[in-house]
């Protein structure tokens, strides 16, 4: 039996899309079946980022109004026969879906596949309440800004209130540079404010923008970027596998530096 | 605190990530509280059943409000009581 992961964040464009596209391929990667579901009905993006957008037939519509079976609708990836999109419906709206049938065609695919992954869409309304309909399990995606940490705590409460406790917080565009000078929110100080467990720190990294042009989510990619480190890792995390954190950066405090000198700390 | 904080400190500056972290606790202090009418009045009669026990409550007469200041939040509950029980 299968596990269904929902990736939601609140606030628009803060990498739920990359994020889903990433750990579906990290988990393909590792010989897991896996189906990544676009939730985002009316503005499909994870086939682009997917690199299938040329292969679609069928899509969740076609799936809950019963025109297809869901075998019918999904599109196997190009390079790892494990993993599989079921697009959403480009020209409907999200009404075009309840919660009670997302819960049922989850229920159906997790019979036979070991992840269904959710990419959520942005806000808090009918399109969010699908996507997490059938989700036993939630990641959080956010970025260390204001507006984006706001939204992630609102929906911690939402997914609280619909029995989907414990979500994971992904910290996704940190800029290193930037947490040194001061000028960015650190990972302590968001997990402070939003008091639920870290998975994984994904930093700002132009290599996500390439591999997307190139429909080729960079988890795959072998080129030593820390982006497609950090998203690996994460994806042994979502395994249950007990990574350890990277090191994006020094911590440069005068004081831990004394305490280490002085050994007091580890 | 560190030798960058130590020096802004000093020079009565404060860095960006301090400024946006505490307007972050502020303004989820007011979100956190905005609750809907009906999660206050389930917040009042379950402090109701339980007051109960004790006192017997007149709930036509009691109000429960919220009060949101800057940085802080009041829960004021106002329960009218008509009589109390004598302890068991
Ligand atoms: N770590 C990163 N470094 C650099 N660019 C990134 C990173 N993460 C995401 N991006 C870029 O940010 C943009 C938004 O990402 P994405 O589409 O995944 O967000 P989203 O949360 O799905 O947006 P929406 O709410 O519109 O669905 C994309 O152009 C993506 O390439
Ligand atoms: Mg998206």
């Amino acid at each position: 039996m299968g596990a269904v992961i929902v990736i939601t964040s609140g606030k628009g464009g803060v990498g739920k899309t990359t994020t889903t596209a990433n750990l579906g391929v990290g988990l393909a990667m590792l010989g897991e079946k896996v189906v990544l579901i676009d939730a985002d009905i009316g503005l499909r993006n994870l086939d682009v980022v997917m690199g299938l957008e040329n292969r679609i037939v069928y899509d969740l519509v076609d799936v809950v109004e019963g025109n297809c079976r869901p075998k019918q609708a999904l599109i196997r990836d190009k390079r790892y026969d494990t993993l599989f999109l079921l697009p959403a419906a480009q020209t409907r709206d999200k009404n075009a879906v309840t919660p009670e049938q997302m819960k049922k065609l989850c229920a159906e695919l997790k019979e036979e596949y070991d992840y269904i992954l959710v990419d959520c869409p942005a806000g808090i309304e009918q399109g969010f309440r699908n996507a997490i309909a059938g989700a036993e399990r939630a990641l959080i995606v956010t970025t260390p800004e204001v507006s984006a940490v706001r939204d992630a705590d609102r929906i911690i409460g939402l997914l609280e209130a619909a029995d989907l406790g414990d979500p994971k917080l992904i910290i996704n565009r940190l800029r290193p540079d930037m947490v040194k000078r001061g000028d960015m929110m650190d990972i302590e100080d968001i997990l402070e404010i939003l008091a639920i467990d870290l998975i994984g720190v994904i930093p700002d990294d132009e290599k996500i923008i390439i591999s997307t042009n190139r429909g080729e989510p960079v988890v795959a990619n072998d080129n030593g970027s820390l982006s497609g480190q950090a998203y690996r890792n994460i994806v042994r995390r979502v395994r249950g596998e007990s990574v350890p954190f990277l090191q994006l950066y020094k911590n440069s405090s005068i004081f831990s530096r004394l305490k280490k000198i002085m050994g007091l700390s580890g | 605190m560190n030798l960058r904080a130590l020096l802004n400190a000093l020079a009565g500056k404060q860095d960006s990530k301090d400024i946006a972290k505490e307007r972050l606790r502020l303004v989820l202090v007011h979100d956190r509280t905005s609750v809907s009418p009906e999660f206050m009045e389930q917040i009042k009669e379950e402090i109701i059943k339980v007051i109960s026990k004790y006192m017997e409550i007149d709930t036509a007469n009691t109000v429960i409000n919220l009060h949101k200041t800057e940085g802080t939040a009041v829960l004021e509950a106002n329960l009218a009581i008509k009589a109390i029980r004598r302890p068991g």
